[in-house]
C-alpha cells in the first residue's frame, strides 16, 4: 500500500476516479502533467495565471547552452494544452483541499476572465481598442513595457484566450468605460462578457503535485544597491526581459533608448545572507549572470562587462565549461562583493573591495544587474496552509526526508516539484518534475487496481 | 605588542567570514587610508596580525557600522576595529588627544576640558526643572550641547520647544555625565563600564518613562550597551515629529529655504531613524525640501563619529564632510540640515575651509524650528 493510509474506510474505494491535480504550470508541473497524462491517467493542470509557462516563458536564454527558453518550452506547452489527458484549469487557483491520498477532493476557483474562453480566438483586436491601451505595467516584462487592460500576457500563451485583467480595466474598477465598451465593440466573435462570475468546481483526484514555484527577494531589501533609485540598475528577471526577443526593447539591451556602455553584474544579492531571511544559496545566479554577461557581450561588442562575485559556483553539468567560456569573452570577473552604488554626473558608481587587489575601488555603470535571490512565493504560507503542508526553516516546502524521500510532502499524496520545495535550475526542476510524477503515478496506480478489484 | 589572534578570532566571530569585502567595500575611509578591515579579520584569523601599536589607520575608523549593517554574516568588523584599540589603550599606546579627551571624562566627565559645574549654563534663564525630582521625560543633552558655544542654541530650541508642548521634562543638571558611546568606541572598555555604572542608576533614578536626547550617539549607546530599564530611549527627531503630529506644537513662521538634510550615521544607519527628521523639515512652512543623492542607507559619514572628534586619523586632506558639503552644494540647497552635533560641526567646518559660506549653511533641524515656532 505504499504511504496510503490503512485506516478504515478504506480511502481507495471511496476515490471516484483515479486522476491527479497538479498545482501550477510552470515547467515542473507542465513536465509532472504531462508524465502521468502520458501514463494515461487523467490530469488536472491548475494555472493562476492567464497562461501556462511559469518563470520559465520569462527567460531569454538558458545556461549552459544557450537554448532560447521559448523554443524549448513552448512545444512542451502546446502539448500540454492539447493534450487528450490534460484539462487545463488556466486562470485558476485551488481554494480547498479535503481528504486523503488516494481520496481527495479539491476544490478549485476559475476566476471570471470576463472573456468567453469558447468564443475568443485570440486575435488582440480587443486589446487594440482597449481605453488602457499602453498604460497598464506590463507584469510578464516584469513591468518594463506597457499592455492593455484585456491582455494575453505574451504571444505563446496557452491558451490563447484573452483576459481582463480586473484590476486595472475602467469598467470593472470604476464601473464606468466610456459611452460604450471599446473591447465588446471590437470583438467580433462576442467574446467579452461582463457578466462572467467566479466558479466553484470540485475535482476528485487520488494525488496532488504541487509546483507552485518561487519569487525573487524584493531588491529594496538591499537599499544599498540603489534599486527604485536608478533606472539603471536591474534585476536578473528584469534583464532577461530586456535581452528577450519577445521583451518590451524587442531585445535591444539598452536603458531609455541609450545602450550602456559599461554593464556590472553583482552576484549573491540578498542570497547566503540571514538578515535578508535568505541564508542559502540561491544555485541559478552564478550561471544566469554568465549567460546574461554572455548575452551582453553578444549584442553590445564594445562594451565593458564586470561582473562582481564573492564565489563563482558552477556545479552542473556543462556549467564550468560555461563559466570558462564566458571569462574568455572579456568579462572581468573581479572577487569582491559592492557594498554600494550611488550616482556621479549621470553615470552610477559601484563601490567595492577588489580583495585580489586588496583595495577599494570605484567602478562607473551605466546598467548594473543585480542577482537577487531565489526566496518561496510570497504567499506561502496561505498555500502551505491550504495544503497541510510543512515548510523546512528557509521558507520553501519541507520533503518528508532531505536525502531519501525528496519528493514526497510530508502529506501522504501530494509530492512536490521545481522551486517551490527549494531554488533549482532547470534541468534540477524537470527531473524532480519527473520523479514527481513517478511518486504521483504510484498512487494512481494503487487507486486503479483497487478499484478493478 | 602581543597579540592572541586565537582569542580575537573567537571573541570577535572571525571565524564565519566569507572575504566578501562588503565591508570593506562600502567603508567610508578605506578609500582614502590604509585600513582594511577585511584583510585585518584575515590576518587575524590566520595569526598574522601585525603589532597594533603600529597601525596608525586603526584611529581612521569612525564606527559609522557601515561594514556591520552590510556584512552578510554578523561578523561585526568595526568590533574588531575597537577591540584592537581596546589592546592599544591598555598598553597605553593611544594618541594623545585621545588620552586627554578621556582623562577630561574621568575627571569633569566631558571630553572637552570643561568643568563640571558649568554644565547646566546654557540653561539659565530657561527654568528647567531637575529631573532628579521625578519627570515624565528625560532630556539628556549631552557633552557639546552642553558646553560648546555653537551647539547651544541647539539644546535651547529642544527645551523651549518641550516647555511649549506642555511636557513634563526635566535635565540631570550639573549631574549629567558624558554617555562613553565614544568612550567605547576608541577602546577605553573600562572607563566605559565606569560611566554605566554610575549613569544607569542616576537616570532610572528619576522615574521617567522616556529619555530623549539631542545626539544620536548618546542615543545608540542608552539604547543598545546600557541594560536601562523602564525608559524608553529616542532621539529628538522621533519625539520633534511625534509633537508636530499630535499638534501639540505648531509652527507659525515661514522658514524660505531650500534645505537639504544629511543623515547622521548613529541615527540612520545604526538606529534606521530616516523618515522623522524629514517629516519635521517637510513640516516647516517655506521649506523646499530636496535630497540629495547618498541618503538614507547610503548616507556618507561626516568623519565625526568613533573618537574621529578627538583625533585626525592618516588622511586628513579630503575629509569626507568636504565631500559631503559639496555634493549639498550641488543640489542647490541653502542649508545642509543635520540632526547629529558632530555631523554639524565637522560639516560646518568642511564649509569654511572650502570657502563655501555665502552658498551653504549648516544648521541643526532645531534651529530651522526654532526659527518655525
Amino acid at each position: 500500500m505504499g504511504d496510503l493510509p490503512t485506516s478504515s474506510p478504506d480511502p481507495l474505494a471511496r476515490a471516484s476516479k483515479p486522476a491527479a491535480v497538479v498545482i501550477g504550470a510552470g515547467i515542473a508541473g507542465i513536465q509532472a502533467a504531462l508524465d502521468i497524462a502520458d501514463a494515461g491517467f487523467p490530469v488536472y493542470l491548475v494555472e493562476r495565471e492567464p497562461s501556462v509557462g511559469g518563470r520559465m516563458s520569462q527567460l531569454d536564454k538558458t545556461f549552459p547552452t544557450l537554448d532560447c527558453s521559448a523554443c524549448i518550452l513552448t512545444p512542451k506547452m502546446v502539448t500540454a494544452g492539447q493534450h487528450p489527458n490534460i484539462n487545463l484549469m488556466t486562470y485558476s487557483e485551488v481554494a480547498r483541499v479535503e481528504g486523503e491520498a488516494g481520496a481527495f477532493r479539491v476544490t478549485v476557483r476559475k476566476k471570471p476572465r470576463y472573456v468567453d474562453e469558447d468564443k475568443c480566438r485570440g486575435c488582440g483586436d480587443c486589446a487594440a481598442a482597449c481605453r488602457m491601451t499602453g498604460r497598464i505595467p506590463d507584469t510578464f516584462n516584469q513591468g518594463l513595457g506597457k499592455r492593455a487592460a484585456v491582455y494575453v500576457p505574451f504571444p505563446q500563451a496557452v491558451p490563447l484566450i484573452y483576459t481582463v485583467d480586473p484590476e486595472a480595466c475602467l469598467y470593472l474598477t470604476r464601473g464606468v468605460c466610456g459611452k460604450t465598451f471599446k473591447c465588446k465593440d471590437a470583438c467580433a466573435a462576442g467574446a467579452i462578457n461582463f457578466d462572467q462570475k467566479e466558479q466553484l468546481v470540485e475535482l476528485d483526484v487520488a494525488t496532488i503535485v504541487v509546483a507552485t514555484g518561487f519569487d525573487l527577494m524584493e531588491p529594496r531589501q538591499k537599499p544599498e544597491f540603489g534599486y527604485g533609485v536608478y533606472p539603471q540598475v536591474l534585476t536578473g528577471l528584469e534583464f532577461e526581459r530586456l535581452s528577450s526577443a519577445s521583451g518590451p526593447t524587442m531585445g535591444e539591451i539598452s536603458i531609455s533608448g541609450k545602450k550602456p556602455k559599461d554593464v556590472v553584474f553583482i552576484h549573491c544579492v540578498g542570497s547566503r545572507d540571514p538578515h535578508t531571511g535568505v541564508p542559502y544559496c540561491s544555485r541559478v545566479c552564478c550561471m544566469y549572470t554568465a549567460k546574461h554577461a554572455h548575452l551582453v557581450r553578444d549584442k553590445l561588442p564594445e562594451a565593458n562587462i564586470t561582473s562582481f562575485y564573492m564565489d563563482v559556483r558552477a556545479f552542473g553539468k556543462g556549467y564550468e565549461e560555461f563559466y570558462d567560456r564566458v571569462k574568455h569573452e572579456r568579462i572581468l570577473y573581479r572577487r569582491g562583493e559592492p557594498s554600494e552604488v550611488y550616482r556621479r554626473g549621470d553615470r552610477l558608481v559601484v563601490r567595492a573591495e577588489d580583495t585580489l587587489l586588496r583595495k577599494s575601488i570605484e567602478v562607473e555603470a551605466d546598467m548594473i544587474v543585480l542577482a537577487t535571490a531565489v526566496v518561496p512565493r510570497t504567499d506561502v504560507a496561505q498555500t502551505a496552509e491550504l495544503l497541510g503542508l510543512e515548510r523546512s526553516p528557509d521558507g520553501f516546502f519541507k520533503e518528508a526526508h532531505p536525502k531519501l524521500r525528496p519528493i514526497e510532502s510530508n502529506r501522504p499524496g501530494i509530492f512536490l516539484a521545481g522551486c517551490c520545495q527549494g531554488p533549482k535550475d532547470i534541468p534540477d526542476t524537470v527531473a524532480q518534475a519527473k520523479a514527481a510524477a513517478s511518486s504521483a503515478m504510484v498512487t494512481l496506480s494503487q487507486v486503479s487496481r483497487s478499484r478493478a478489484a | 605588542m602581543q597579540v592572541d589572534t586565537l582569542e580575537l578570532s573567537e571573541k570577535f566571530n572571525l571565524y564565519g567570514c566569507i572575504q566578501c569585502g562588503k565591508c570593506a567595500g562600502g567603508c567610508p575611509v578605506s578609500m582614502k587610508t590604509a585600513l582594511d578591515v577585511r584583510f585585518l579579520i584575515y590576518e587575524a584569523l590566520v595569526g598574522v596580525l601585525p603589532d597594533p601599536a603600529h597601525m596608525e589607520e586603526l584611529w581612521d575608523c569612525t564606527c559609522c557600522f557601515t561594514c556591520v549593517e552590510r556584512c552578510p554574516k554578523d561578523v561585526k568588523p568595526a568590533e574588531l576595529i575597537i577591540g584592537l584599540r581596546s589592546l592599544l589603550v591598555e598598553s597605553g599606546t593611544i594618541p594623545k588627544t585621545v588620552t586627554d579627551a578621556l582623562q577630561g571624562i574621568f575627571r569633569q566627565g566631558n571630553p572637552l576640558g570643561f568643568a563640571r559645574e558649568q554644565r547646566a549654563d546654557w540653561a539659565n534663564g530657561l527654568d528647567i526643572k531637575a529631573a532628579q525630582e521625578g519627570c515624565e521625560l528625560l532630556y539628556f543633552v549631552g557633552c557639546t550641547p552642553a558646553y560648546d558655544l555653537r551647539l547651544q542654541p541647539v539644546a535651547k530650541s529642544l527645551a523651549k520647544t518641550f516647555q511649549k508642548a506642555g511636557l513634563d521634562f526635566g535635565t540631570l543638571g550639573i549631574e549629567e555625565t558624558c554617555c562613553g558611546n565614544e568612550v567605547r568606541r576608541v577602546g577605553e572598555q573600562g572607563l566605559f563600564e565606569m560611566l554605566v555604572e554610575d549613569g544607569k542608576p542616576l537616570i532610572e533614578s528619576t522615574g521617567a518613562k522616556r529619555m530623549v536626547t539631542t545626539s544620536p550617539h548618546c542615543m545608540n549607546t542608552f539604547k543598545k550597551e546600557y541594560g536601562l530599564s523602564g525608559i524608553e530611549v529616542i532621539h529628538y527627531t522621533q519625539l520633534v515629529a511625534q509633537l508636530l503630529e499630535e499638534k501639540k506644537i505648531q509652527f507659525s513662521n515661514k522658514v524660505e529655504r531650500k534645505v537639504t538634510y544629511h543623515d547622521p550615521c548613529f541615527l540612520g544607519k545604526q538606529n534606521h531613524i530616516f523618515d522623522e527628521p524629514r517629516a519635521i523639515l517637510q513640516a516647516i512652512p517655506g521649506v523646499k525640501f530636496v535630497e540629495m543623492d547618498r541618503i538614507r542607507e547610503r548616507s556618507v559619514c561626516c568623519e565625526g563619529g568613533g573618537g574621529r572628534m578627538w583625533v585626525e586619523g592618516t588622511n586628513i586632506q579630503e575629509r569626507l564632510a568636504f565631500q559631503r558639503v559639496q555634493e549639498a552644494v550641488e543640489t542647490g540647497a541653502e542649508v545642509l540640515a543635520v540632526a547629529c552635533p558632530f555631523c554639524l560641526l565637522t560639516l560646518e567646518d568642511a564649509v569654511k575651509v572650502k570657502g563655501l559660506e555665502d552658498k551653504l549653511r549648516v544648521m541643526d533641524i532645531m534651529e530651522l524650528v526654532n526659527l518655525a515656532l
